[in-house]
């Protein structure tokens, strides 16, 4: 029967497949934020108006070249192999044999970055020109602008977005089994080879990605709505109190 | 008087489009200017040329003795001296209404958030919206919008205020509340150069009207020669049209 397997199975093995969850989701959570914080700024940079002329346009337009490369080339490869290149490449260039987690953190974050610093470019873009134009009005500069009040309206926009990729991580770290991290796909597939159950191993690894990338789909729900901000507001002084009744709150 | 801004041979084209042929005019210290025309003749591209949202394509625009469409001048410390005011209000979306007023001193004139806020209840309070303090700007109205804006602008301190069609976005019941609160700033002396579409306002309440049309200044005078004794058979022609609409 294979469910009294599937049983025996997690009851013998579970610290394992309890670490290699832990090390997936460590690897999807610190390859998300690192991914958004370069998203971030590779997004602020590609949006800085670039002059007509000058030594700053050289190095913008320079800079800019650059960027997209890095987008054009992430993107446009799986991870799996870019694990492979940059695992094994990183031995033969440089003689650096890297840290497996550490080369596992560093993947998926420059993976993320790329994703993310198109979300991000699309999520400055979509901000009201209205709102640059009074922040700039103000005698903001670029980095003023986006950091006081660009960004912060950006960051709400794409959260959805984020929590998206924070998913496809959790998922896509299965792949750097390949250089032998023992995330979860990795662990289990060690697992499946002892006890040559392959199906009842992997449907509790299954079943161990589902919980996760759900849990973590429900944090960021709750997490867009505490963003919302609250429905309603108080009235500072009492003068509206005389002809108003006033809400009961809980101040 | 003392002249605040001039400008002198300004244009401005998009592309091929000529939006802006050759404005010459200038507003001195307490002046209150309006500025009228109909649509498309360039009033508000005026208006953003001379805080540079838009760059202006040829001639100068002379503050305090220096022209600042030079390369070297430094644009945003000159944009702290102007208080713009727009039609879509374009309040932060992300800071409630006091730190609308909060953020721009703070950040660009480096002051305390001790007198960033004294001075933001004290504008709040010039424009009646001293009790919203709290208050998101999804949470307003237009017309409450547009005054937190006029409070943003002036908290400042600028010199001068430009207002790009202010009233223009409001229900009609809103546009008394912002133009009563532009009529007060007018008779406290501030220096205000108004795009507007509001005859009566720009009648009763500006020291000098122009009449745009086309891309150029086709006249310009006291509200008593612009309204009254137009010599310009376009002004006429405008003032028709618009007075006839107002009733």
């Amino acid at each position: 029967m294979s469910f009294d397997w599937i049983i025996k199975i997690f009851t013998e093995n579970w610290p394992m497949f309890i670490r290699g969850a832990g090390i997936t989701l460590l690897i999807a959570l610190i390859g998300t934020i690192i991914g958004a914080m370069i998203g971030l700024i590779i997004g602020v940079i590609r949006t800085i108006p670039i002059p007509e002329k000058g030594m700053k346009r050289a190095l913008l337009k320079f800079i800019n070249a650059i960027l997209s490369i890095y987008i054009e080339i992430f993107r446009g490869t799986p991870m799996i192999v870019q694990a492979m290149v940059i695992y094994y490449g990183m031995a033969i260039a440089f003689g650096i044999d890297m840290d497996r987690l550490l080369a596992a953190f560093f993947i998926v974050s420059i993976n993320t970055g790329a994703y993310m610093s198109e979300i991000v470019r699309g999520g400055i873009l979509s901000i009201d020109k209205g709102q640059f134009e009074a922040a700039h009005a103000i005698g903001m500069n670029h980095l003023q602008t986006m950091t006081n009040v660009v960004l912060p309206q950006v960051l709400r926009n794409i959260l959805p977005a984020t929590g998206n990729e924070f998913v496809i991580n959790i998922k896509d770290t299965s792949v750097l089994n390949v250089i032998s991290v023992s995330e979860l796909f990795f662990a289990t597939k060690s697992i499946a080879g002892n006890n040559f159950k392959y199906f009842e191993s992997f449907f509790i690894a299954s079943v161990i990605y589902l919980i996760m990338t759900f849990t973590v789909t429900r944090i960021l729900r709750y997490l867009e709505r505490k963003l919302e901000g609250p429905e309603n507001y108080n009235l500072a002084g009492n003068q509206m109190q005389v002809d108003t009744p006033k809400i009961p709150s809980n101040h | 008087m003392e002249t605040m801004i001039t400008i002198q041979h300004l244009s401005k084209s998009f592309g091929t489009h000529e939006v802006l042929k050759d404005i010459n005019f200038s507003v001195k210290k307490g002046e209150v200017v309006s500025i009228i025309g109909s649509s498309g003749s360039g009033k508000s591209t005026l208006l953003r040329c001379i805080n540079l949202l838009e760059k202006p394509t040829g001639g100068e625009i002379i503050y305090k003795g220096e022209n600042i469409l030079d390369d070297k001048h430094n644009v945003n410390q000159y944009r702290t001296k102007l208080g713009m005011v727009f039609q879509q209000f374009n309040l932060f979306n992300n800071h409630d209404v006091l730190n609308n007023c909060m953020v721009g001193q703070v950040k660009v004139l480096k002051r305390s958030k001790e007198e960033a806020q004294k001075l933001a209840m004290k504008y709040l309070k010039v424009v009646g919206m001293d009790q919203y303090i709290h208050a998101k700007p999804k949470h307003l109205s237009g017309g409450q919008k547009q005054r937190v804006a006029i409070a943003r602008a002036l908290c400042m301190e600028p010199d001068v205020m430009l207002f790009d069609e202010p009233t223009s976005a409001l229900d009609p019941e809103m546009v008394g509340e912002v133009l009563k609160v532009m009529k007060e700033l007018a008779e406290s002396g501030l220096t205000m150069l108004v795009v507007t579409h509001e005859m009566e306002f720009a009648r009763e309440v500006s020291d000098r009207v122009v009449f745009m049309d086309k891309g150029v200044i086709a006249e310009e005078g006291t509200p008593e020669q612009i309204f009254n004794h137009p010599t310009q058979e376009r002004t006429r022609e405008f003032l028709k049209r618009t007075l006839k609409q107002n009733i």
